[in-house]
């Protein structure tokens, strides 16, 4: 089966479980949403994906496929393979996975090299830079990274994600850091990516406006487990889950969307410690 | 008493305190540094105060008979020309030592600190002056620094440890000065201006404590400093003089000596140096440990 | 009535490495008592160099701050100690903005004592229980507390005395979206309760939505647009702010994504001299915008900066 598939996952830290039976695919050209909020594991989850878990942490259960061929399960690390050629990842914080001390025109040279393309680098490193929407892109790629804004920097790692050519593209709150302008620009240009290369991609986000715009099914993730997915329109519209329906119902206070404010299954009770607390 | 939910990932609340003994013994296992360094400081400063208060043995009584005896069984450390019992001098030597050194570091450290908040606080003209002349002083090797000091100003215990403290205020200076400026952009100092705070409350509440942390860790490296700098100063002739049993004028007098065999006039005050200044540096080392994780 | 909190002409400028850098440009504001007014605007719109202003933690380079108007703009800290009694901040993220090695009686507390209330005890305890926070967090430091129950010290130290008004800067950025409603809940509750004056910064138009009743939204240092929320999120008048609001995410947004009004890129460029800062990335500029933007009234209390504005406008 071509794209990610994450079967039964367990990812413990120590001997305390963080990640539990997780199951999730994400199929070539589909847009995949990821919930949950800081802490639920969704990060972990992802890093296992591409093999790059911290030392602490390791995979204890369940196993991760890739185009069908098995790239992570417990004890099993054939990651260094197909990480790039399969699969890639970009994250939250652009600025922090760039090198600041290469300019970055040379670092998506270095991803095309990786991936065996040894020829004309700089031409097809500045085509991709264009492609992802920086204007006059030979004159970006002499730039450091500290001479970029935000989104021109998270514009260049998803040039680096997509100089691979990858299956599956992970996205892990790529655009949390930014303002909604730019936010909006990076997701359209996402979603441009996909239909021009046919990748799929997993989008996680604590923001399930960012997921529901976007994405065709809906994963929610809390304290480890997957405790709701379904396609977009189900989830949003009957969530089964108290966490969901909370989430959703926080969408509801969007503008423009009155008609379209889904009346929740009874939430969770409003007791004093969750008004008071958090 | 904590919230679940939001608030603690599942399976993180906090132990209970296991109690001041069994707290000990996980931080000595822990941090060896403090292990190490805690006996041997221990020993040293036992070895400092009973060695000064009671000497097996008169350090300065002259016992010309018993000159230049090997360490055996009467004299554990030998004796000297003199023949002064050397264990009784070290162990009076070694008090005198670890003592200047405390006070030279604490002094250093309480004016330094006091300088750099000052200087890092105001910024301004005042901030200009005080590192023009910090960067005069620190162009100058420590040691020399304190020798030129030490001459000028006459041989006596008064002046060398002025002269050792002059030449390591700098250091802390610079260092409360930078942490200062870092902990001057902080929120929290905002957040005290807001709430009304008058400048000297927030210098001396909100950011001196937040920025002694580095200063108190050189501040313990410092007393190793100052113990080599007092016995390389007393060494060369400067400072204390004979017939002080202090830990350098003992390597001095005894130099001429190891050369015809009778090496434990110099080796044990230099050894006992040496333990000092390295108990120091482990305390110093747990103290790096501590404040660094604080920190964070 | 005449306004509480009062901003005329606020500059402020900073100096970078020889470079100028204005982050606030002529901003006028009024708050009227128990009023509560949102600030929207993006990174390098200069909002929270505005709050800093209004505040007085920062001196404004040129224009007035009036408070029950008195000109309170050149005081000095010292002078100032009746006006932070009045008007208090309450900062992004109360990790940094909470002194790490107090306890929180401690940090509640400390206004009491700074202006020497007395019985601070029962005022910490009063205050606590405002916030709807247990009275046993008085003994614990905030790096122990989530991110809510330390937005909710750092808003029960600011309300301790009673201020008439609170300048919020992104209150519920460093708080999970579990504990964001709560939060907003509270704030509204506390707002009502004592009709105290509150204006809150964001770049989180949903925040705003819940909270205020009127909206300025900030470009680059410059008043873009001033007006009830609502007009401003369902008849935005300006192009930057229609930008804004369509780029909000939505669950229906999949329908509306190809026609979506954007911005042209541009990498960061300083513009020089008069014009609309914006017309470099608009999409419908027109040659008119190399001239200051006129405030063009759209209707009574809803106005824009923009000559766009008012002519057949029509979110996208």
């Amino acid at each position: 089966m071509p794209g990610l598939e994450i079967d039964g996952l367990c990812i413990s830290i120590g001997d305390r479980g963080v990640v539990h039976a997780v199951d999730l695919q994400v199929k070539p050209g589909n847009c995949v949403g990821l919930v949950g909020a800081s802490g639920s594991g969704k990060s972990l989850m992802a890093l296992a994906s591409l093999g790059l878990l911290p030392r602490a942490a390791c995979v204890t259960a369940g196993r991760i496929l890739l185009s069908g061929g098995e790239t992570v399960a417990p004890g099993l690390d054939r990651t260094a393979e197909v990480r790039g050629s399969g699969i890639a990842m970009i994250f939250q914080s652009p600025r922090a996975a760039l090198n600041p001390v290469l300019r970055v025109g040379h670092q998506v040279g270095r991803v095309l090299r990786r991936n065996g393309r040894r020829d004309d680098l700089r031409r097809r490193g500045i085509e991709l830079l264009g492609a992802v929407g920086l204007p006059e892109p030979d004159k970006v790629a002499r730039l450091y990274p500290h001479e970029l804004s935000g989104g021109m920097c998270q514009r260049v790692m998803i040039a680096m994600g997509i100089a691979s050519e990858p299956q599956v593209l992970i996205a892990d709150e790529p655009t949390t850091a930014l303002d909604v302008t730019v936010q909006a620009d990076i997701l359209d240009l996402l979603d441009d990516v996909r239909s021009r290369t046919g990748m799929g991609m997993l989008l996680i986000s604590h923001d399930l406006s960012v997921v529901a715009e976007r994405c065709e099914s809906i994963s929610v993730m809390w304290q480890g487990e997957i405790v709701e997915a379904g396609t977009n329109r189900k989830v949003i519209s009957s969530p089964g889950h108290p966490f969901t329906a909370e989430l959703v119902r926080d969408l509801a206070r969007v503008p423009e969307t009155n008609g379209r404010a889904p009346q929740s299954s009874a939430g969770p009770a409003d007791d004093p410690a969750r008004e008071a607390g958090g | 008493m904590s919230r679940t939910g939001a608030g603690w990932p599942a399976g993180t609340m906090p132990a209970a305190d296991p109690g001041r003994p069994a707290r000990l013994r996980g931080e000595l296992r822990r941090h060896p540094s403090l292990l190490v360094g805690g006996v041997l400081a221990a020993a040293t400063v036992i070895v400092a105060i009973t060695g000064h208060m009671a000497p097996p043995d008169n350090p300065l009584a002259l016992n010309p008979s018993h000159a230049l005896a090997p360490p055996g069984p009467g004299h554990w450390f030998g004796t000297d020309q003199f023949g002064r019992d050397v264990f009784s001098r070290v162990l009076y030597g070694l008090g005198i030592d670890v003592v200047i050194g405390l006070i030279a570091a604490a002094l250093a450290f309480a004016v330094g600190s006091m300088t750099g908040l000052i200087s890092g606080y105001l910024g301004g003209w005042p901030d200009d002056i005080i590192m023009r002349v910090v960067d005069i002083v620190m162009s100058f090797p420590a040691f020399l620094l304190a020798l030129t000091i030490a001459v000028v100003l006459g041989n006596a215990v008064r002046n060398v440890i002025i002269a050792v403290t002059i030449a390591y205020i700098p250091y802390i200076l610079r260092l409360t000065r930078s942490s200062v400026l870092t902990a001057r952009g902080a929120d929290y100092v905002l957040g005290a201006r807001a709430v009304g705070a008058s400048r000297s409350r927030v210098m001396t509440l909100h950011v001196l404590p937040n920025a002694l942390g580095p200063s108190v860790v050189q501040a313990t490296l410092l007393v190793g400093w100052a113990i080599l700098d007092v016995s390389g100063l007393s060494f060369l002739g400067v400072g204390i003089q004979p017939p002080s049993p202090e830990l350098g004028v003992q390597v001095a007098q005894g130099a001429s000596y190891i050369t015809s065999g009778q090496w434990w006039i110099s080796v044990f005050p230099g050894v006992a140096i040496i333990l000092a200044v390295l108990a120091v540096n482990f305390l110093g080392d747990y103290a790096d440990d501590k404040i660094r994780g604080q920190g964070s | 009535m005449r306004p509480l909190l009062e901003v005329r002409g606020l500059r402020k400028d900073y100096r970078r490495g020889g470079e100028v850098l204005r982050a606030v440009d002529g901003i006028d504001l009024a708050l009227m008592p128990g009023e509560s007014v949102g600030v929207i605007g993006e990174s390098g719109s200069g909002k929270s160099t505005l709050a800093r202003c209004i505040t007085r933690l920062e001196r404004p380079t040129s224009g007035g701050v009036f408070f029950q108007d008195t000109d309170v703009t050149g005081l000095s800290d010292r002078a100032l100690r009746q006006f932070r009694r009045e008007v208090q901040p309450v900062f992004q993220d109360p990790l940094t903005a909470l002194n790490p090695r107090w306890t929180v009686r401690r940090l509640i507390a400390e206004p009491l004592k700074i202006y020497g209330e007395h019985n601070a005890e029962r005022r910490v305890c009063e205050v606590l229980r405002d916030v709807g926070l247990p009275k046993d967090v008085m003994t614990r430091h905030p790096r122990d507390l989530s991110g809510g129950e330390r937005q909710r010290v750092a808003i029960a130290r600011a309300i301790v005395l009673r201020p008439s008004v609170l300048v919020l800067d992104e209150p519920t950025a460093s708080v999970d979206l579990p504990a964001r409603r709560g939060l907003l809940a509270l704030l509204k509750r506390l707002q009502s309760e004592h009709g105290r004056t509150c204006l809150y910064i964001s770049h989180d138009i949903r925040t705003i939505e819940e909270t205020c009743s009127r909206t300025i939204v900030m470009y680059r240092g410059r008043l873009a647009e001033e007006g009830p929320t609502t007009a401003i999120l369902n008849s935005p008048s300006h192009v930057y702010t229609q930008i804004l609001i369509s780029s909000i995410p939505r669950i229906d947004g999949a329908a509306t994504r190809p026609g979506r009004l954007r911005a042209r890129p541009a990498s960061e460029q300083p513009l020089p001299g008069t014009g609309c800062l914006f017309a470099h990335r608009c999409p419908s500029a027109l040659p008119e915008c190399a001239a200051d933007p006129p405030m063009v009234e759209v209707t009574p209390g809803h106005r824009a900066a923009c000559v766009l504005a008012g002519r057949a406008s029509r979110p996208q």
